[in-house]
């Protein structure tokens, strides 16, 4: 890890600065919505479906008024503007009118003097409903006669990719392999739930601050809701817990609840969500269903891919069609495939909305796509990461919408570092030997279900690494050596690996709305002040904008002050999304910085009497080309000043063009960021609970700007792929969460979490800041199926479903005996 | 009801509801927001403080409960450290272990806990095993956990380093409740 000292011709780019907002947060200083409590603010509470679909007929809230200290309760008729969510299909009511569409939808508000009285209130409001057939599997929604949720035909979106001819292709092929595969809704987590301060100021202004990604979103809803121009409405980003996607769309639902009650009431309103409201009513990772086959010649080129990919939209369209598009795009994985057949759909159910999580839309297909990867090695008879390595999209080759890579492609290099750095040949072959002698022996008995886990992920002692110590120091046991771990146990050890590419940015599908912009200022003294319009969410945007803007200006890093995101100080800069934060907001800063630099430049060239042409800037200041001492960038801006030459200026960047037509061809994204995981397990062979003992991942993200929070993000993205591969599940009891807590809904802790090497590979993208790309996604797509991958080795089965949990993993693997008993006793005869 | 207790070393005394927590009555009451509320159910650890040296999920005890004890929070951890960051802090703050914060002040009391403890006996490293149990109770959605295993054990340095400076008295000194000091907490 590189470290703040500032050596000699330093450049701030590819340094890990210590997070300026770290301080803060260490000590309890830092701000978050619910720390603020303005005079006089209420407190509101939702009150919320408790069917999945109905007519609303009456809705009474007389008896919440008489609770005491209640102030008002609010329904869908109090809405002066819009009802209906500004997004991509405008079909989401703030407030329900009419019909509800799901259980926990929001129906109507109760503000109050205390959030008890508030929620105490809301219980008391009564709803009269009168029912409609709910559908609750997207493929039943997908039935001609089914329920209707949406449109004609439940669909919110569909796409598809067309690229050769599939049929033939499969006809002419050795190999075809063939799969269904299904995942579950996945809760963000953020463990700060959703919240909104809202408050009309006293020129009419619309203020709200807030846990949030998205400070435009939110600007565009609480406007069109209240019926207000944008100039009248102020959003404020506070610090936000985490969002992971959480916090992209709905918090614009939770700012117009606020903004409603404090426009209403005068008075300022917060609303700070609980829990189990967070997971009842929050968007989630979309449930899924894929079908994929993959044919291939003998020698194991890939020659043809279909895949069929439902998408379980729930209640409304939120991100839904964006969510899909980045699946569809990325269905068949890493490699060259000349023939490719891929239908998409998003499809409209009554349950609670997912929208936005971290992979978005790819998590799904790519554990399917890439389980069937080990499949096909298999039936090769071909090691999966020489199968990998083979298909692998390479500069000048075409991606399956026919997109041409014509530079910043890091696959090779990430497969080829993934590969040594895990010591997978040593370990594969080690589990190859295994499993020989273990055909020859063969297990005769079923091993009894003598003790089932409960919990996936109970951490076992020994395996992990030693704090401070090198990732997988403490892992060298060898995958796929059966061994006694403890008190007798009996683990299999498993490797298994994963490739898969990330578009970064919004892509084809939001290129509209892909621009951001930047205000930089110089200061007098030489400090500097930067806005930008996306948000610092705990990813370390901060640092990260703040180390390019001190790049470009030549300022010291320390100097430069990131202020909070607000949208009266840049125009809408699109989203915090799409791994696009550093390549738009830091191209955007670039773009400011440029000509406040140039004028620096002039200054320093008339006080060093040399020509501008003559002037070097680095981290140390602005000096001679020929030698001598530097100028301070605080000098340099002082003689600006004296000079009353302009320092102030507002950046904006636009994405390259983007492409998508009918049959799926075009440039679906600006650029691709590539990562290979590969994952060791230890299985239980009594409890099949899975423990994951070491993880590589390996990341081609172009020039990395800060290693120490880029390594932070990878080990935060493989823990919850990790969670997603095992664990994690929000269960539906018909329609309504059944989990939503952490006693219920299960996150990994740090005794379960892996060590975790990370690895990065620098292909530089020449229009990101610096040869930059992004970041924040790509490390949660792979770990699922590499997991998935490593206990198929282990244990000898495909999981077709997440999380694997031990007793689904039981299951398969006593199915499997019984299978091979059965088989036996057919040859027998 | 009334209740009197000692909060970072500041007597204080408040008017509280019966069934108020002790989370609530330290955000709302005293004015100390560094504690977080992540679950209300005892499941996350945001809410994590300390009450006559042991850790507690303030959102599962009443304020009642204090009456009469000491309760340190995230806001007085760092008294009496050098740059008034606890060597648990420094460590974070060096090793990156922070990502969004939302639960980084229930992490760091239950960091400083096996940091201290460590620290009383003599400096030595914490084990892997020690490290996760003293903080497998608190969640974190950011970081994977990596660079708190890291700044956990870092953080013992730091302090071992601290001692050395301050003298023998200091390793008995770390993590023991100090001085009571008359006056409001905020």
């Amino acid at each position: 890890m590189a470290t703040d000292e500032v050596t000699e011709g330093a450049s701030w780019i590819g340094r890990s600065v210590k997070r300026a907002d770290g301080r803060d947060k260490l000590t309890g200083r830092a701000k978050y919505v619910d720390d603020y409590a303005p005079a006089g603010c209420l407190h509101g509470a939702t009150v919320r479906s408790a069917k999945p679909h109905a007519r609303i007929k009456r809705i009474d809230g007389r008896a919440a008024c008489r609770v005491d200290g209640v102030e008002a309760v609010l329904t869908a008729s109090n809405i002066p503007g819009t009802n209906r969510m500004p997004l991509i299909i405008n079909d989401y009511p703030f407030l329900a009118d009419g019909v509800v569409r799901f259980v926990g939808e929001a129906v109507a508000l109760v503000v109050a003097e205390t959030p008890e009285a508030a929620r105490r209130a809301a219980a008391l409001v009564r709803v009269d409903y009168e029912d409609l057939p709910g559908v609750f599997d997207a493929r039943d929604a997908l039935k001609p006669g089914a329920p209707r949720v949406f449109g004609e035909d439940n669909v919110f979106k569909k796409f598809r990719v067309r690229r050769g001819d599939v049929e033939k292709a499969f006809a002419e092929a050795d190999v075809v392999v063939e799969a269904e595969f299904e995942t579950p809704y996945q809760a963000q987590a953020y463990i700060e739930t959703q919240g909104m301060l809202a408050e009309v100021e006293a020129d009419g202004t619309v203020f709200v601050a807030g846990s949030m990604q998205c400070p435009f979103y939110v600007h565009d809803a609480v406007a069109a809701a209240l019926g207000v121009g944008q100039n009248r409405v102020r959003i404020v980003q506070r610090p936000t817990g985490g969002g992971f996607g959480g916090k992209e769309d709905v918090p614009s639902i939770v700012a117009v609840h606020a903004a409603l009650a404090a426009h209403v009431t005068g008075r300022p309103v917060k609303f700070v969500y609980t829990r189990e409201e967070d997971f009842l009513a929050m968007s989630k990772r979309h449930p899924a269903f894929a079908r994929v086959k993959y044919g291939a010649r003998r020698d194991g080129t890939i020659t043809a891919c279909e895949v069929n990919y439902i998408l379980d939209a729930g209640a409304y369209a939120t991100l839904s069609p964006a969510v899909l598009f980045r699946g569809t795009v990325h269905a068949v994985g890493p490699y060259r495939i000349p023939n490719v057949a891929v239908d998409t759909f998003a499809v409209a159910t009554n349950k609670v909305p997912p929208g936005a999580f971290r992979g978005f839309g790819q998590p799904q297909i790519t554990f399917a796509q890439e389980s069937l990867i080990d499949e096909l090695a298999a039936r090769l008879g071909i090691d999966p990461f020489e199968l990998r390595e083979k298909n692998a999209l390479r500069l000048g080759d075409e991606t399956a919408t026919g997109q041409v890579l014509r530079e910043s492609c890091g696959f090779g290099e990430a497969l080829a570092v993934a590969r040594r750095e895990s010591g997978w040949a040593e370990k594969q072959k080690r589990g190859a030997q295994r499993r020989d002698a273990e055909t020859q022996r063969e297990e005769a008995s079923v091993i009894a279900p003598s003790r089932l886990g409960v919990l996936a992920l109970n951490p076992v002692a020994g395996a992990g690494a030693g704090a401070g110590a090198d990732a997988g120091a403490g892992a060298d046991a060898g995958a796929g050596a059966d061994a006694e771990a403890g008190a007798g146990r009996r683990v299999a050890r498993g490797i298994g690996v994963s490739a898969n590419y990330y578009g970064v940015g919004l892509g084809a599908a939001g290129k509209y709305i892909d621009r951001a912009g930047a205000h930089v200022q110089v200061q007098k003294d030489g400090t500097v002040l930067v806005a930008v319009g996306n948000t610092e969410i705990g990813q370390g945007a901060r640092s990260s904008l703040c180390q390019i803007a001190a790049e470009a200006l030549g300022a010291p890093f320390e100097a430069v002050h990131l202020l909070d995101i607000d949208t009266t100080r840049v125009p809408d800069s699109g989203p915090t999304v799409a791994s696009r934060t550093t390549l738009m907001s830091g191209n955007a800063i670039l773009d400011a910085a440029r000509p406040i630099r140039e004028t620096l430049v002039k200054v320093a060239a008339d006080v060093l009497r040399v020509a501008p042409g003559a002037v070097m800037v680095d981290a140390h200041g602005y000096r001679a080309a020929s030698g001598g001492e530097a100028l301070t960038f605080q000098r340099v801006a002082s003689e600006a000043y004296g000079r009353r030459l302009p320092v102030a200026t507002q950046g904006w960047t636009v994405a390259a063009p983007t492409s998508f037509d009918e049959n799926g061809r075009g440039d679906a994204y600006v650029v691709y960021a590539f990562s290979v995981n590969v994952a060791e397990v230890e299985v239980d062979l009594e409890t099949f609970e899975t423990r994951v003992v070491e993880v590589t991942s390996v990341h081609d993200i172009g020039r990395v700007v800060n290693p120490g929070d880029a390594e932070g993000q990878v080990e935060g993205g493989v823990v919850q792929g990790m969670g997603y591969a095992l664990c994690e599940e929000v269960v539906l009891d018909g329609a309504a969460v059944k989990n939503g807590n952490f006693t219920g809904y299960i996150l990994p802790t740090m005794a379960d979490s892996p060590a975790i090497r990370v690895r990065f590979v620098e292909a530089p993208y020449s229009a990101g800041p610096f040869g930059a790309k992004g970041l924040a996604e790509t490390p949660i797509v792979g770990p699922a199926p590499a997991i998935a991958n490593a206990i198929r080795d282990a244990v000898g089965v495909m999981a077709r479903r997440l999380p694997i949990t031990p007793e689904r993993l039981a299951e398969m693997v006593w199915e499997k005996k019984r299978e091979k008993k059965i088989g036996r006793k057919t040859e027998d005869r | 009801m009334r209740v009197a207790c000692e909060v970072n070393g500041v007597a204080v005394v408040r008017e509280v509801a019966p069934g108020a927590t002790l989370l609530d009555f330290l955000r709302y009451d005293v004015g100390l927001t560094g504690s977080k509320e992540g679950c209300g159910k005892g499941e996350c650890g945001a809410c994590t403080v300390e009450v006559d040296g042991r850790l507690v999920t303030s959102c599962l005890m009443l304020a009642a409960q204090v009456e009469g004890r000491r309760v340190r929070t995230i806001e007085g951890l760092g008294e009496g450290h050098a740059n008034l960051l606890h060597p648990v802090q420094a460590a974070f703050l060096e090793c990156g272990a922070v990502q969004c914060g939302f639960c980084t002040p229930g992490f760091v009391m239950a960091a400083a806990a096996v940091v201290d403890a460590c620290a009383r006996h003599g400096g030595r490293a914490p084990t892997a095993r020690e490290v996760e149990e003293g903080l497998e109770g608190n969640l974190c959605r950011c970081t994977g956990y990596q660079k708190i295993r890291v700044a956990v054990a870092r953080g013992v340095e730091i302090a071992a380093a601290e001692c050395s400076r301050k003298g023998r008295d200091g390793a008995a000194r770390a993590g023991t409740p100090r001085t009571i000091r008359k006056g409001d907490a905020r």
